[in-house]
């Protein structure tokens, strides 16, 4: 596997062989990558499959087997106090958390990023009034907001991810500002005004695509952000109702059991805290490689 | 008034191809100054020909070229392209009327994407303007990219970076002449390239500009570079023009003692040819927020007078062509 990059004839030139040593770098993720993109896309693919995987439904009472320890026949990771399968709940737990993990960071830079680009392009009032409208967001705390979405809409999936997906709106409409400013007035961009670009082709096709990778590399930090908050509100009661399983809820339900039957609320905390930091690694490893693109690019 | 009728009078009677008349830049600042880019500029290029502007860097030749472009529009004057008013175009019409004259730049890199194919680049102008379908645009691209030089297989697909300069600057002037333009301004094309890069470009400047018949406005604060590519040449400093000539008169016969002192600072393979040097005062040119009344150069100027701070000198003919804003011109 770790083939070192062979020795380069002395006749190459060292940028030529500079460029393709950055380039096997580049491509090479590594296993801080690899490993935890494998548990993702396991997690992902049973998650998705939940309901065909021949596991008891995330609802149904087991009474031969009540708070019964991991390990147990027909119950790989146990039951909980009421007899259901943890396996079960958890992955169908794992569909809350992903979709909001997914759907709320969505929500929020999509809105960003058309607030961002109109600001840092267009300048002058539209400038001010998106600076004004994220600045007031900002002043609106944000567990007041998710409390208030919760208790106004109730506790279904989607207020959940569009109230969290408000959330990220203004950081991502800030890194989409200034990223649009660095180059809305570079020489390419003027250029393209001199053919008779109109600004819609202008915004879509000379800036967002410079644009495009700081930015996941946002939304790359943002999916376990969202998993941990979303966590944080089944725990509270305050995201999708029961019996709907979620990770947070599962926690909750589990802590008046932690002295006897601790594996009902670890489990699923060591999923999340796998899931999440395995988020977090292969971000970063992501980011990184953005990084070295983007200094390739320049 | 009085001064424009006196400038036209050393020009032809025919209305040149691109006439620029009265053509001022002005960027406002704080407190209601603002920056004299470009003041009263008059300019005039025929149809085929290829109009040299020079001047040091921050005379405005750059603001000039780009408000003649309409980007963004002057804050006063004319801008006529074949007899018709740039300035009083509507966006949209504007936008429509851009195929007609195009833009080369000066940092080559710079005004190409970095994320997009070379491909995407060249047939930009041509989906702008909406013409043929994506097969015939490819083709066009391709011929395009030969005519410039570059090898259509090895560079369509490739982005930006993996040019170096000068097959940048190939890739901007197939750009913007894709859509075959009737003018071209070459804002200090070359001044970013190797010198041995530059004499590439600019024969492949002058082999597209027959082959077209391309009218152009180069614009350099290179004399050696523009005396090569150019039918006339303009002179300015801090906004104003000094003086205009055929190349061969304005170099062999300097009027202007701004012109003199550019000639004796650039650089000539033959030292016979190089004229006295003017002695000019020290330090920068004066600020364009403030510049200096009457004549622009008579802080710097030699020959300085009282009338020079009083009236600004108009442009008087000096013979065919030639024309000169100084109240004591060099004999």
């Amino acid at each position: 596997m770790a083939d070192v990059a062979a020795p380069m004839p002395a006749a190459v030139e060292d940028r030529h062989a500079e460029a393709i040593a950055a380039h096997r770098r580049r491509r090479r993720l590594g296993p801080m990558f690899w490993i935890p993109a494998a548990w993702l896309v396991v997690l992902i693919l049973a998650a998705a499959a939940a309901p065909w995987l021949g596991l008891a439904p995330p609802d149904e009472i087991d009474w031969m087997a009540i708070q019964a320890p991991p390990g147990v026949e027909n119950h790989i990771l146990g039951t909980d106090v009421l007899g259901r399968d943890i396996l079960s709940r958890v992955l169908h737990g794992a569909r809350v958390s992903l979709t909001v993990g997914f759907a709320a960071p969505a929500i929020g830079v999509g809105i960003g990023l058309a607030l961002g680009l109109a600001a840092g392009y267009f300048r002058g009032w539209v400038d001010e009034v998106v600076g004004i409208l994220i600045d007031a967001w900002l002043a609106i705390p944000g567990l007041a907001v998710l409390l208030l979405f919760s208790a106004v809409f109730g506790g279904s999936l989607s207020m959940v991810c569009l109230s969290l997906g408000l959330l990220f709106i203004p950081a991502a409409a800030r890194i989409t500002r200034a990223q649009t400013l660095s180059y809305a007035n570079r020489e390419f961009v003027l250029a393209a005004r001199a053919m008779g670009a109109s600004d819609a082709r202008i915004l879509l096709r000379e800036v967002l695509p410079n644009i495009v990778w700081p930015l996941m590399a946002f939304v790359m930090i943002d999916i376990p952000i969202a998993i941990v908050v979303e966590g944080a509100l089944s725990f509270l009661g305050l995201s999708v109702k029961a019996p709907t399983p979620s990770w947070g809820g599962m926690i909750a339900e589990g802590r008046e059991h932690i002295e006897d039957s601790s594996w009902i609320s670890l489990i699923p905390t060591a999923v999340m805290f796998v899931t999440v930091l395995s988020f977090n690694l292969a971000g970063d490893v992501i980011r990184r490689r953005f990084a070295d693109t983007r200094e390739a690019a320049l | 008034m009085n001064a424009l009728t006196e400038t036209r009078a050393h020009r032809p009677a025919t209305e040149g191809f691109l006439e620029i008349r009265g053509l001022t830049v002005e960027h406002p600042l704080r407190g209601g100054r603002k920056v004299h880019a470009v003041t009263d500029l008059d300019l005039s290029i025929a149809k085929g020909e290829t109009l040299g502007l020079v001047g040091e860097s921050g005379c405005g030749k750059s603001s000039a070229a780009r408000a003649i472009l309409q980007l963004p529009r002057p804050t006063r004057g004319s801008v006529r392209l074949d007899g018709e008013e740039l300035t009083a175009l509507s966006g949209g019409a504007l936008r429509r009327a851009r195929r007609r004259f195009q833009m080369i730049f000066q940092d080559p890199i710079a005004s190409l994407n970095p994320r997009r194919t070379v491909a995407e680049i060249v047939s930009a102008p041509l989906e702008i303007a909406g013409e043929g379908d994506a097969r015939a645009r490819r083709e066009t691209v391709e011929e395009m990219l030969e005519l410039v030089g570059l090898d259509p297989r090895h560079a369509m697909d490739r982005r930006p970076h993996e040019f170096s300069g000068g097959q940048c600057q190939r890739i901007s002037i197939a750009r913007a002449l894709v859509l075959r333009p009737d003018l071209l301004v070459c804002d200090e094309p070359v001044s970013a390239l190797d010198v041995s890069i530059q004499a590439q470009i600019l024969n492949l400047l002058a082999d597209l500009k027959a082959r077209f018949g391309l009218t152009m406005l180069f614009i350099s604060h290179d004399l050696a570079v523009v005396k090569n590519v150019s039918d006339r040449v303009a002179v300015m400093h801090l906004g104003r023009l000094c003086e205009e000539a055929g190349a061969e008169a304005l170099y062999s016969d300097p009027a202007h003692p701004y012109t003199r002192v550019l000639l004796s600072a650039a650089p000539r393979p033959d030292p016979d040819a190089i004229p006295k040097p003017l002695p000019m005062a020290e330090g920068e040119p004066p600020s364009p927020i403030d510049p200096p009344s009457g004549c622009r150069f008579r802080t710097r100027c030699p020959r300085a007078q009282a009338l020079c701070a009083a009236e600004v000198p108009p442009v008087v003919p000096r013979g065919a062509g030639h024309g000169v804003a100084c109240h004591f011109p060099l004999d």
